[in-house]
């Protein structure tokens, strides 16, 4: 494992003044995914951006799991939408 | 620059309790993040409005200052230095803003904020811990290139949102890929970091080879008696001529592979895909009556086995 390329999640709560069961959580929705080495719980940087997205959803708009994983589906939906109509407006060019 | 109702941004009298006002933040907020909105300036803008009527409205003293001025905001600096004066002059008690109030409002820059915020609080926020710092939205953009482009590291400049951006494109970048380009996205939002920038590479081919994966794949035309007969053909590959034998008898569609031929494996250097080589024979065409007569008596020979 790169350890430039993963944080430990305990140290990511801190930052972020979050717990540790709501990160827990994301990565059981499949919404975020942690690596476990020796018992203990990484993320890769990659997820740094999303894993700030759900905090801003859940903490400051007062959004539940439910809501995040229904979000993330739709938003998912609307950026494939915008790249395919950039696609068409481009091709029409 | 215009007096702006916060109440009547976030839909609220000024009665509203501080309550009222945190839920109606919410409500609006969820409407209006630029995380729930992607590549929507509007919603940023939207967003950015809400911020600074709820960075008012939830500060008790933010809140006082404004409902005490209200549309005669104008005059508050200089209603403001009027009690500072008096102060001065030994009157400590009842200053409306006095030390404390500097001690709590440093401010350092007023990015994110309105004109009349800035005149009336003078900058941006000051380290108010209710008030979320949010990172800016990601930008989403498409480049094309061609295939010949895609098969070399090459350096590219593009303009997205009138920002001149330069990078290097890996060799080997496939079709629909997308490159991340940190903090070249919407600018944060209450000195939150930027967001990044997707570019999605759709690569247009202009050769006549079918890339699948690192592989290439051609169909190449092969004369009758050259299948027949054996020798020497030169083909051209991605990356130059290659000369090829081809043994006597060679079937229409046999394929040959040549290793390392194909393209270039993604931030791998060095590493090649294959290019596999399907020969069509071509059958000759506009006869002269000596070669038909050639022909004439090949099929003879053959009728003979």
């Amino acid at each position: 494992m790169e350890s430039n390329k993963y944080i430990l999640v305990e140290d990511c709560c801190r930052h972020y003044s979050i717990e540790l069961s709501f990160v827990r959580e994301l990565n059981d929705q499949g919404l975020i995914e942690l690596k476990q080495t020796d018992g203990m719980y990484f993320i890769d940087n990659e997820y740094i951006g999303l894993l700030e997205k759900y905090v801003h959803f859940y903490y400051d708009l007062d959004i539940n799991m439910e809501g995040i994983e229904a979000i993330s589906h739709l938003l998912k939906k609307v950026e494939h939408l915008q790249a395919e109509l950039r696609s068409l407006k481009g091709s029409m060019l | 620059m215009e007096y702006i109702d916060y109440y009547k941004v976030l839909g609220l009298d000024k009665n509203a309790s501080a309550d009222d006002i945190k839920k109606a933040y919410r409500k609006m907020a969820r409407q209006y993040h630029p995380d729930l909105n992607p590549n929507d300036a509007g919603a940023v803008k939207k967003f950015q409005q809400i911020n600074e009527a709820h960075e008012v409205l939830s500060d008790p003293e933010k809140r006082k200052k404004y409902d005490q001025y209200g549309a005669n905001w104008k005059q508050a600096g200089q209603f403001e230095e009027a009690q500072r004066q008096q102060g001065q002059r030994g009157a400590a008690a009842g200053r409306p803003f006095g030390q404390e109030y500097d001690e709590h409002f440093t401010y350092s820059d007023g990015g994110d904020f309105s004109d009349f915020f800035s005149q009336m609080f003078g900058g941006s926020r000051g380290g108010n811990r209710s008030q979320p710092r949010f990172r800016g939205q990601d930008y989403r953009a498409e480049v094309r290139i061609n295939l010949t482009e895609a098969y070399k590291t090459h350096q590219q400049t593009f303009t997205v949102n009138g920002k001149n951006i330069r990078i290097t494109v890996p060799a080997g970048i496939a079709n629909g890929q997308e490159i991340k380009i940190k903090g070249y996205g919407g600018p944060g939002v209450n000195g939150g970091p930027n967001g990044d920038l997707y570019l999605s590479f759709d690569i247009v081919n202009n050769t006549a080879f079918t890339r699948k994966g690192n592989d290439l794949y051609l169909d190449a035309g092969l004369s009758l008696y050259k299948a027949i007969l054996g020798g020497e053909e030169t083909i051209e590959t991605m990356d130059g001529k290659v000369k090829l034998s081809l043994q006597p008898e060679t079937q229409n569609g046999t394929k040959v592979r040549l290793k390392n031929k194909g393209f270039p494996v993604y931030k791998e250097e060095g590493r090649f895909g294959d290019l596999y080589i399907t020969w069509k024979i071509e059958l000759p065409v506009n006869l002269n009556d000596k070669e038909r007569a050639l022909f004439q008596q090949l099929a003879e020979e053959a009728a003979k086995k």
